[in-house]
């Protein structure tokens, strides 16, 4: 009963007749479409008489026989010429996915698209930078719009929720560099000054560097994903139409906290930078707690803290923004809030590191060494 | 062969936690009918259709589909009784992250795995243009389609496997009234052409008016009453009589002439 679909081949009266029988549906087609594709020579009439069921499929293959080869298709049913006249008014060739191109159009095509792209999210980046001093503007002018509440929640989400995780991650980066330093400088008998690489280290650049990218990866990218689903969900747009401008209840708290947050935290950081370092010297090299606090005091400038504390509010400034950017930028559907948090952290690491580089330079010209 | 039931609710009991959506419900869909299944908001019409298609587990009852009890069924028969039905829901729920005809051929790709590309990708547009997209819709995003254009594409990839039964979660939803109107005629049309039945929950009166077969009706946690809106207007039961003759009801009425 349940037979698959099948067809014979056999010469009637000179006229070359396709004779199907079986079930002619989707669960039961079997090889029938790729040995139809293997025929050589235009049949002339099918006759699908013996066929015990058909559904649209089964139609479409019957339908393509008759508009590619011209074959007369005989002995349907009622129910199969509804269904064959029904797939043929529903003949329109498209493909599924317009991108069949070749291959050296479509990698020029994707370079100059990506490079569009970087100019053009750099460019918007601007555009947003601008809005927000606008919004940062309006609010000093009238201080009561600060969403106050908003900010806090934000301080504790992106800077009290990290100090676990930056500590941590922050106290081991010292033990690391304490260790390396340690057995390098002993090769020169300098062991002693690993508290120097240490102190200037950590002060100025480790403690805040490090903190920028975990925080990006932290807040940077929750901010993105935050955003970018309230944009699918249209609640932007609902902020807008009831008169709440986002630009100042959504992405000012967030670059605010960031702001704000990424200097203490950069702080905090470099301290347990150097009591992981500290530890380490006292258990490798000897050096009590003590002389390694004053030699600390000594040998770190003051000129390095100010230099660690300057970059903080601008780093943090940048990954608040960026990450508000492209969750701002989130459009369509759902995979775009994946694709933009990816670009909004590498986006704002990048950054970090290249306006780090910027300030070495800029202290150093400075006499800040 | 069209007495039997195609899908047998008995005795079927839905709750989460201490919230009792159905208890005691019955009902029948007999095959090749649109049977309509209205209620008020939160009386679990979706949640009776999500137990039926088994996204939901019932507490209590059986169902039985094809003859088939769901409940009882393996794994595999489970599987291919899926093969059998489609289902629209609410928004359409195509995956956004693939073209219209590609969501048609996620189904075909699934089950028959021996479909060659250049025939899934018919398949996909005649499914596409059946359902009265132009044929250029089908390489768009979901994302680039209107919400009547998203409900149309979610009925061809429901109608992809080629089932006997359709489910359909308010599918006039949303729609304009000229939109909703073709809706309704495109079910009916398919539903002939292809020998559907279907299962359809909807607060539209006109599309009760126009191509349901029977209705029925669910309060009380139960189905309370099932019949052609004639049957159920002689039924004097207070939910009934408002719903059909309240000011919407009549104008729907007044439309049909």
């Amino acid at each position: 009963m349940s037979g698959e679909a099948d067809f014979t081949e056999i010469d009637e009266n000179g006229e070359r007749v396709l004779r199907f029988s079986g079930r002619l549906t989707v669960a039961r087609l079997g090889d029938v479409p790729v040995r139809l594709e293997e025929l050589g020579i235009a049949p002339d009439r099918a006759d699908i008489s013996a066929v015990e069921r058909i559904d649209t499929i089964g139609a479409w293959i019957l339908h393509r026989l008759e508009r590619d080869y011209g074959t007369e298709i005989a002995g349907a049913s009622d129910h199969a010429k509804q269904l064959l006249h029904h797939v043929s008014c529903a003949d329109e060739p498209q493909p599924a996915r317009l991108d069949d191109r070749n291959l050296v159009v479509r990698t020029v095509e994707r370079v100059g698209a990506a490079t569009i792209e970087a100019l053009s999210s750099l460019k918007g980046l601007l555009a947003f930078f601008g809005g927000l001093m606008i919004a940062t503007g309006s609010v000093i002018r009238h201080p009561r719009r600060l969403r106050l509440n908003a900010v806090v929640q934000r301080f504790e989400t992106v800077g009290l929720a990290a100090l676990g995780i930056v500590g941590l991650m922050s106290f081991l980066i010292g033990i690391v560099i304490a260790q390396q330093g340690a057995v390098q400088l002993r090769q020169f008998g300098a062991e002693v000054f690993t508290i120097n690489l240490l102190g200037r280290i950590t002060m100025r650049e480790l403690g805040i560097l490090m903190t920028a990218i975990m925080v990006a990866g932290r807040s940077g990218s929750a901010f993105a994903a935050q955003l970018g689903s309230m944009k699918l969900a249209e609640e932007v747009d609902a902020m807008r139409t009831i008169g709440i401008p986002p630009m100042e209840a959504l992405v000012l708290p967030r670059v605010l906290a960031t702001t704000l947050m990424l200097p203490l935290l950069g702080f905090y950081a470099a301290i347990m930078m150097i009591m992981g370092g500290g530890l380490l010297c006292w258990y490798e090299l000897g050096i009590p707690p003590a002389t390694f606090i004053s030699r600390i005091r000594e040998v770190v400038p003051m000129t390095d803290l100010w230099v660690g504390l300057i970059k903080a509010p601008v780093f943090g400034f940048i990954i608040g923004l960026t990450g508000c950017y492209f969750g701002m930028q989130v459009e369509g559907n759902n995979e775009q809030v994946g694709l933009k948090t990816t670009a909004a952290v590498v986006q704002a690491i990048f950054l970090v590191i290249v306006l780090d580089a910027f300030f070495a330079i800029f202290f150093s010209s400075i006499g800040w060494i | 062969m069209s007495d039997e039931p195609i899908i047998s609710i008995r005795d079927l009991k839905n709750a989460f936690g201490d919230q009792v959506v159905h208890e005691g419900l019955d009902l029948d869909v007999r095959q090749g009918e649109i049977l309509g299944v209205v209620g008020g908001s939160g009386t679990g019409k979706s949640v009776l259709m999500r137990s039926i298609i088994g996204l939901q587990e019932p507490v209590a009852g059986e169902i039985s589909i094809l003859g088939e009890r769901i409940d009882m069924a393996t794994a595999e028969e489970n599987l291919d009784l899926r093969r059998r039905w489609g289902v629209l829901f609410q928004n359409g729920a195509l995956f956004s992250t693939l073209t219209v005809a590609e969501n048609v051929q996620v189904p075909l790709r699934e089950f028959y795995k021996y479909l060659d590309e250049q025939l899934l990708n018919e398949i996909a547009t005649y499914k596409v243009v059946m359902t009265g997209l132009p044929a250029d819709a089908a390489p768009k995003y979901p994302s680039e389609l209107s919400g009547g254009m998203r409900k149309r594409a979610g009925l061809a990839r429901a109608l992809a496997l080629d089932p006997i039964l359709l489910f359909l979660d308010e599918p006039t939803a949303g729609l304009d009234p000229i939109g909703a109107a073709a809706f309704d005629e495109l079910i009916a049309e398919l539903k002939e052409a292809l020998g559907l039945t279907v299962f359809l929950i909807t607060h539209d009166l006109d599309t009760l008016y126009t191509i349901c077969d029977r209705i029925a009706v669910i309060a009380d946690k139960k189905v309370i009453a099932t019949g052609t809106i004639e049957e159920l207007l002689a039924t004097d039961h207070p939910w009934i009589q408002e719903y059909f003759n309240g000011p919407r009801g009549r104008a729907a009425v007044a439309a049909q002439g």
